[in-house]
């Protein structure tokens, strides 16, 4: 066992108000600069949609992350180092800035500037890429809110269900992004320079600044495409976790900014030498319960000492114990790896989103007029669960239904309290938890104090 | 990991780099070589952190980190400190959103404005006449009056030429401009224009400080935004008032009722999500499939505008099933003390049956307590009780002590069933016909009279034995608005006996939060009042987490007293003149006259003909002379020339004057160049860019500048009877336009001067809001930079260079002030019954104070105007300070001042912004216990009741408190809720918890309303009414495909990237959206147009043209498009193929439509006060054709 401590991010999907608050602070501390203009470290997706960049889901297009080979050995999808080495001064797989999207400003100056003239004077649009006017027709967040048509989204076409893109059944959810900080990071095993590295205190997946020199094999490595190449100083860039911030002990800009109170950060514990093992089941959909094999107990005696033989300060024991990336994916089980499929070991995980029932139930009786049923009936929600499945389960709709039918009886029992009614555990045991744990995960999930955020 | 051949190179390069490889090859562990982070460590790097805010009109009043590095602002980020809210419940932090965490953007874009800026062509015109005639106010006469300089720079607006001037320069012109028109046409001829204080106090206040004290007319912004919900003063007698964010949490049932909260609320929506997780249900009503949608246990998608059906529905169900059916303790007992359910309400026969008329009074039965004692039965004895808490005992001695809600041991009859009944008519709008219905009677003093209950009962459709209800598919039932809305009926049914049922459970903690997608249609007033009912049935209001909670512009100005005394300068002179927008801008855009139908589209099937052949504009100027509602510029005379005429009793000369048609209001002949409006100040504002609805009216009449108006003027049979019709309207009313702003927009462009405005990062200032309880502070990151400066320095500059030129031109004059009947005073009490008696028709004298505005001459010495500016006047001493007819003695709080401001001849001095924010603080009781307390002890020598224990006495919150840290404020009688020990802020709490009466004729919350006007136009009761048929009133096409491409209806809600049309220009909110105006419309619609997602699209009305990119969207129904509001001209707006124009922008499609309820004062509630009751300027009636353009776009 080789215990190493790991930032992780929770984001609570369900309350998530896509407000992109996250993606505008991260881009004002980091990215708005020339080179990084179409860079977005965090972003925020509407689901059903393509993402940013275009379709970066489509893995059979875009080739990122890990596969197993014929001997059952994780390789890169994208291919191993020898073919990395031959296609190094012309990688195909690589999204082009029309799949991002081609930055632009205004000719804000005509405001002022026009001359006494026929018409009103108008900043028209400009690329920042070629300087000349432009027609804006894609952007880093295009899709949002459901403009368009959905359905080249890739997790939509995985799905083995038909999913109607009509008013009636219309459905939607945010899905901010930042780089997942992965325990077996593809893109750092893609860097033919070696400029890629994973912190080893806290797990941090970082570009070397010094020693990148631009060959853009992450960015196809990646699967989430949250590594970019920065095209005025030629290097790879990506999320730093903030780690000027978390390094004094703030949050990152991001969580600290988020106005849905839905982002959790917090340290886990790995067995690092278990890493490869558990990237490598077979079977896909074991990955998330492999993923989850490989996070330590913090409270176990045995992965304490050998953690403290590591040198993992005792602080961080501390914080590893109250972290609430821990509870939230052990102790309420409602945190899920966003596509455990790319065998990366992700660690930014995400809890499901409720959505509302479908009109054509409520006529034929399915829900009653009791609020109680409601908050059960989990199948006849909105969002496919097939389409949450595929993204944090790798298809399996089991682990999605428990974390919904977990979210669904919290309110369900919560609503007794709130009445002032007597407390039924037995809605809590129906989910194989105390009402202690209930009203605790309430707290976490609800009430959401900073200091246990963080 | 990968193949043999690779493994067996890193077998071998293990040995030759440094650092250990894991056994499987997968890791490289390595020590040390981290300098190459050393970019983003200095990045995050700076050199402090300035706590500010954003003056914006979202009312989020977020605190913010504003980070500065070498002098030069960085970036934003949420504070997170606001003091916590208990710990039972999700805490304030971070409130923000990433509109403005994209603000510092603008401090050093390329759309600041650094320098003042004026139109070329005025420059130039002005300097040659100045340098010829040696004089400014000369110079600004021969250019504004010549005809031919004047077309020249008035048609030149809008159309670039702007060059850089000094500010010593524009300061010259301005001052030219108002010492002119004030000498000239007179003050009242000079308006302001800024609206929502709390978003920055100070700010506001100077500039309405300079527009007051020198007798200009501050324009109202609630009611013309369309935001002010007139149900509000009709059912609480209150301007609005509604829970903190943090109150939702207390909620055990929430309707998001056209209200997007993620969207409009983005600080606040947590809590909503937050509080599903305590088992609170959330039923989203939306006609789209929203950002709250997502959110929700249940979406409801009634068709634009027909709210008020399913409302209706969903009160004649709570009606039957909690009231009739069986009766709910929680729900009755509510209804008897804290609404008008018990009244009794005459009878009067029409036609064979009977309609509802008027409140039965102590008058009607020969009782002293007058005609503003309404009257109830009591179960016990059965006989007729005047109670407590009516308006009869508001003022005078007779009701010292008994304006109070305090039943004394009556039980209130809700009903008059078991003796006799009868059929009464009750007016219906969804069909033709009216609705004949069984009440039950009792009579009363000789008078046949029923209860409000029995009424409202009738109304619904609601059957009891012997009493015919409605049949199905007739008013108010579940199955007869599912034709109309399209919601299934068992949905509406089961939504509102959960909502009942839940309140009942709860202690009355069922929510509905209603936003503009209901609040802003011409008949908002009856959709609000439909849900209204809803929570008052149900025993709602006033309990934390229930009720209404509107959050349509309804931005809180907590210290609003001190706010108020500084911002019209009551501390010098009073009254203030304050307008109602909506009048002001449909007069003087001349949108009146392209009215093609009579008033009267808004009567009853039983109306009396009142409204008959008038047009709107008639009953504008009835509603002036009569007193109900402001009227500037006032009188066809300069009102300087009027009060020197007008000798020792100025109130019985004009009356005179008027009555004998020698002298006339302004508003019977708007079109008069005597009566336009010449000057017009905006800061803190986007006129043009942002609520003009009718922008292309603005564009045409007030500036003179090319519109794209297609609309006909009214043909001669639908014109005014009573307002003059010049052949010819006016193009180019306004001498001068200027603006204050830090950026470009649709305003400035068309400004003749622009000064540069220090932004909110820039400056001194206060911020608060309804959404939160705290009051903070703006605090400058850095100094204006290049040649900007605070609104606080720019109108200081103002008034210096008018009082210079002032002490010349204009010296201390007498100035005739006329003053509608205001709510909150005696002057309510000038129509008893509503009876409406109008002098004119009946050629009588009128008698200012009743049936005519007050009159009042004030002294205006207009060279001492900046000194005045400069410091605090005395009549707050000699007067007090009045905010909702409660009066407070603040002389102990200017002693206080004078030690914190320092003093300027004597008096508190208010020469610093900071200075302004401390005497804010300190004249105001909720940021000032000693005042709140003593303003409890007033009030409850009223009512003869206790309020002792709720304002914290001993707390007085400095400007540097609101610096430090975000500060919670004090219970204070000027609001309606208590936030005593930690509590959250729920309206109508000490109402009824204390027995406060509200400010309504019963004292309660009304459900009827018996104003003659009300009944004309068949609202006494909440009724369904259909949105405005465009076609009928217009000729506008029919909704569906059309040969020019397909009608649809045209919805402008508030943007997810901007607020209001702030951020729309802003590259990160344009980048992260589509990058310029688009119209949502559905795949349906789409196809009919031919039109494909980002097709250049335009959009067309008989008001204007807009283009715009489509974005089809399935979240979108059929039938309806979205423009989202405030989409400006100023970024990717082409030339449209139709005007030849410039695109256009959202107003472009709309018009001001008046509603004659509206206009109503001088009666209880129905009273004007400034930004509580007026017309609104709403919008959302309207249609428009989409149709696919050529894809070649022109510049």
């Amino acid at each position: 066992m080789r215990v190493m401590a790991q930032l992780a991010m929770v984001m609570n999907l369900d309350k998530c108000i896509g407000c992109h608050t996250c993606s505008v602070t991260c881009k004002q501390a980091w990215t708005n600069r020339a080179g990084t203009e179409y860079v977005w470290f965090n972003n925020v997706e509407t689901r059903p949609g393509q993402g940013y960049p275009r379709g970066y889901q489509d893995q059979e297009k875009w080739q990122g992350g890990w596969e197993l080979n014929r001997r059952g050995r994780l390789t890169l999808k994208a291919g191993g180092r020898l073919r990395k080495l031959l296609t190094i001064f012309a990688n195909p797989l690589m999204p082009s800035i029309q799949d991002y999207y081609e930055p632009w400003t205004y000719d804000y100056d005509r405001l002022f500037s026009a001359p006494m003239q026929a018409d009103t004077p108008v900043a028209r649009p400009r690329s920042l890429i070629t300087g000349r006017p432009m027609k804006i027709g894609w952007s880093a967040n295009w899709d949002d809110d459901l403009a368009g048509d959905p359905s080249p989204d890739p997790v939509l076409r995985k799905l083995s269900e038909q999913v109607r893109l009509e008013f009636e059944r219309a459905f939607m959810f945010y899905l901010p992004r930042i780089c997942e900080h992965c325990l077996n990071p593809s893109c750092v095993a893609s860097c033919p320079s070696g400029a890629l590295y994973k912190r080893s205190e806290d797990g941090i997946v970082l570009v070397d600044q010094d020693r990148c020199r631009g060959w853009r094999m992450c960015v196809t490595g990646c699967p989430y495409k949250k590594v970019y190449f920065n095209h005025r100083t030629g290097k790879a860039e990506k999320c730093t976790f903030c780690f000027p911030r978390v390094e004094v002990g703030i949050p990152t800009v991001c969580s600290e900014t988020c106005v849905g109170r839905l982002r959790y950060i917090g340290l886990v514990l790995y067995d690092a030498d278990r890493v490869a093992e558990a990237a490598s089941v077979p079977d896909e959909r074991d990955l998330f319960a492999a993923q989850k094999g490989v996070l330590l107990d913090p409270r176990d005696p045995g992965v304490i000492a050998a953690a403290r033989a590591e040198g993992i300060p005792d602080d961080w024991l501390d914080a590893a114990r109250d972290s609430p990336i821990h509870r939230l994916i052990f102790e309420y089980g409602v945190a899920l790896p966003l596509h455990p499929e790319y065998r990366t070991m992700p660690m930014v995980w995400y809890i499901p989103p409720l959505s509302p029932v479908v009109d054509v139930l409520a006529g034929t009786g399915h829900d009653g007029e009791d609020a109680g049923n409601l908050f059960g009936a989990i199948d006849a929600l909105r969002i496919p669960i097939g389409y949450l499945a595929e993204l944090f389960t790798a298809g399996d709709p089991e682990p999605v239904r428990a974390v919904l039918r977990r979210l669904a009886a919290m309110r369900s029992y919560m609503r007794r309290l709130n009445l002032g009614q007597e407390p039924d555990t037995s809605i809590a045991q129906a989910v194989g938890m105390s009402g202690a744990q209930v009203e605790a995960m309430h707290r976490l999930l609800a009430l959401a104090p900073y200091g246990e955020r963080y | 990991m990968d193949g043999a051949v690779s493994d067996a190179l890193l077998r071998l390069g293990r040995h030759l780099r440094p650092g250990t490889v894991s056994p499987d090859l997968r890791a490289l562990h390595q020590v040390g070589g981290r300098r190459a982070d050393a970019f983003y460590r200095d990045r995050w790097s700076h050199d402090k952190v300035v706590r500010s805010t954003h003056g914006v009109n979202c009312t989020g009043s977020c605190s913010w980190k504003v980070y500065v590095k070498d002098g030069i602002i960085t970036w934003e980020a949420q504070q997170t400190d606001y003091p916590s809210v208990g710990g039972d419940r999700p805490e304030y932090e971070p409130r923000g959103c990433p509109r403005g965490a994209a603000f510092s953007w603008y401090t050093y874009s390329p759309t600041r404005v650094r320098y003042p800026y004026a139109r070329g062509v005025l420059v130039e015109l002005y300097r040659e006449a100045k340098a010829r005639l040696g004089d400014p106010v000369a110079a600004w006469a021969e250019v504004t009056s010549d005809p031919g300089k004047r077309a020249g720079y008035q048609s030149a607006r809008g159309k670039g030429g702007l060059v850089r001037i000094s500010w010593d320069e524009a300061c010259e012109i301005i001052a030219a401009a108002h010492v002119h028109t004030i000498r000239t046409y007179g003050p009242d001829r000079v308006a302001g224009f800024s609206p929502i204080p709390a978003m920055s106090m100070a700010s506001h206040a100077v500039g309405a400080r300079f527009v007051s004290l020198i007798g200009g007319a501050m324009l109202s912004f609630y009611d013309w935004y369309a935001d002010l919900p007139v149900a509000s003063p009709q059912v609480f007698g209150d301007q609005t008032d509604v829970p903190e964010s943090a109150d939702w949490w207390d909620a055990a049932y929430l309707m998001l009722w056209g209200s997007n909260v993620p969207v409009t609320r983005t600080p606040d929506a947590h809590y909503m999500a937050e509080a599903r997780y305590r088992g609170q249900k959330v039923v989203v009503l939306a006609p789209d499939y929203n950002d709250a949608a997502k959110f929700a246990d249940e979406w409801l998608a009634p068709h634009p505008g027909t709210d008020g059906a399913l409302a209706m529905a969903m009160g004649h169900v709570i009606l039957k099933e909690f009231f009739v059916d069986r009766e709910t303790p929680a729900f009755t007992g509510y209804v008897k003390r804290f609404t008008d359910l018990p009244f009794l309400v005459r009878l009067r026969e029409r036609g064979g049956s009977y309609v509802p008329d008027k409140f039965l009074t102590a008058a009607d039965l020969g009782r002293p307590e007058g005609a503003f004692a309404t009257v109830l039965l009591d179960a016990r004895t059965g006989e007729p009780v005047v109670p407590n808490g009516s308006l009869a005992f508001r003022y005078g001695e007779q009701g010292q002590g008994r304006w109070n809600l305090d039943l004394d041991g009556v039980d209130p009859l809700l009903t008059c069933m078991g003796a006799e009944a009868v059929t009464v008519a009750l007016p219906r709008f969804d069909s033709e016909g009216v609705l004949e219905r069984g009440v039950p009677v009792r009579r009363v003093g000789g008078h046949l009279v029923t209860t409000v209950y029995d009424l409202m009962l009738a109304q619904y459709g609601v059957a009891r034995d012997g009493l015919r209800g409605a049949s199905e598919n007739e008013p108010c039932t579940p199955a007869w608005q599912e034709a109309i809305t399209g919601v299934p009926a068992q949905a509406v049914a089961r939504i509102a006996r959960e909502f009942a049922a839940s309140a009942e459970e709860s202690g009355g903690r069922s929510m509905i939060i209603m936003g503009a997608g209901t609040n802003h249609w011409f008949h908002s007033d009856a959709i609000y009042r439909a849900m209204l009912a809803l929570t008052t049935l149900t025993g709602c209001q006033g309990v934390n987490g229930g009720g209404w909670a509107h959050y349509v512009g309804q931005e809180k100005c907590r210290p609003i007293t001190g706010w108020a005394q500084l911002a019209f300068g009551l501390d010098w002179l009073r009254p203030p003149r304050q307008m109602i927008g909506t009048a002001y801008w449909y007069l003087h855009t001349d949108q009146w006259r392209y009215d093609t139908y009579s008033a009267d589209v808004v009567s009853s099937p039983l109306a009396e003909g009142v409204f008959a052949g008038k047009a709107t504009a008639d009953l504008l100027a009835q509603s002036a002379r009569l007193g109900w509602m402001p009227s500037y510029p006032t009188f066809d005379r300069n009102p300087l020339d009027l009060a020197d005429e007008a000798g020792d009793d100025p109130a019985a000369y004009v009356a005179g004057q008027v009555a004998t048609g020698r002298l006339g209001f302004a508003c019977e002949d708007p079109d008069a160049p005597a009566n336009w409006p010449r000057v017009l100040t905006v800061w803190r504002a986007n006129l043009l860019g942002s609520s003009a609805k009718g922008n292309e009216y603005f564009l045409r009449h007030l500036l003179g500048a090319d519109s794209a108006v297609r609309a006909q003027q009214a043909p001669p049979e639908s014109r005014p009877e009573g307002v003059a019709w010049p052949e010819e309207a006016p193009r180019g009313k306004l001498d001068l336009l200027l603006s204050l702003d830090f950026r470009m927009t649709s305003t400035t462009l068309f400004s003749d001067i622009v000064l540069p405005a220090a932004t909110w990062y820039e400056k001194h200032d206060l911020s608060s809001t309804d959404m939160h309880p705290f009051v903070h502070a703006f605090t400058p990151a850095i100094d204006p930079p290049w040649q900007t400066r605070t609104d606080f320095a720019a109108f200081h500059a103002i008034a210096r260079a008018f009082s210079d030129l002032a002490r010349t031109y204009l010296g201390t004059r007498k100035d005739l002030v006329a003053v509608p009947l205001l709510h909150d005073t005696p002057d309510e009490l000038a129509t008893p019954h509503g009876r409406v008696h109008d002098w004119r028709a009946l050629n009588r004298r009128p008698t200012p104070g009743r049936d005519f505005p007050k009159v009042v001459v004030v002294e205006r010495d207009y060279a001492a105007v900046a000194e005045k500016m400069a410091a605090l006047g005395p009549l707050l001493e000699r007067l007090g300070a009045t905010t909702k007819g409660l009066t407070y003695d603040v002389s102990g709080e200017i002693d206080r001042l004078s030690r914190l401001n320092g003093t300027r001849d004597g008096r508190p001095s208010l020469a610093r912004d900071s200075d302004l924010c401390e005497a804010i603080l300190a004249l105001s009781g909720t940021t000032n216990g000693r005042l709140a307390a003593q303003g409890f002890a007033t009030l409850g020598r009223r009512t003869g009741t206790s309020f002792d224990g709720l304002a914290d006495e001993h707390r007085q919150i400095t400007f540097a408190d609101t610096q430090a840290r975000p500060v919670p404020v004090i219970t204070s009688p000027e609001w309606s809720g208590s936030e005593s020990d930690g509590r959250r802020y729920a309206p109508f709490t000490i109402n009824v918890e204390h027995l406060k009466p509200w400010h309504t004729l019963t004292g309660r919350q009304h459900f009827y309303l018996d104003h003659d006007w009300i009944h004309e136009a068949g609202e006494a009761l909440p009724v369904y009414r259909p949105p405005l048929n465009m076609t009928a009133m217009f000729g506008e096409p029919a909704l569906g495909a059309s040969e020019q491409g397909v009608v649809v209806r045209y919805l402008t809600p508030h943007s997810k990237w901007s607020i209001h049309s702030e951020y729309q220009d802003n590259l990160l909110m344009l980048t992260l959206s589509r990058g310029g105006p688009t119209i949502w419309m559905s795949p349906a619609d789409a196809a009919k147009a031919g039109v494909g997602d980002n097709d250049w699209v335009e959009a067309v009305n008989r008001n204007g043209v807009v283009v715009a990119r489509a974005v089809v969207s399935h979240r979108m129904p059929e039938g309806t498009v979205f423009m989202y509001h405030a989409q400006e001209r100023v970024v990717d707006v082409p030339k449209s193929e139709i005007s030849g124009l410039r695109g256009g922008i959202h107003n472009s499609l709309t018009r001001l439509l008046v509603k004659p309820t509206h206009l109503i004062g001088g009666y209880a509630q129905l009273s004007f006060a400034f930004n509580y009751l007026g017309p609104t300027g709403n919008q959302r009636d309207e249609v428009t054709v989409i149709r696919r353009r050529s894809q070649e776009v022109d510049y």
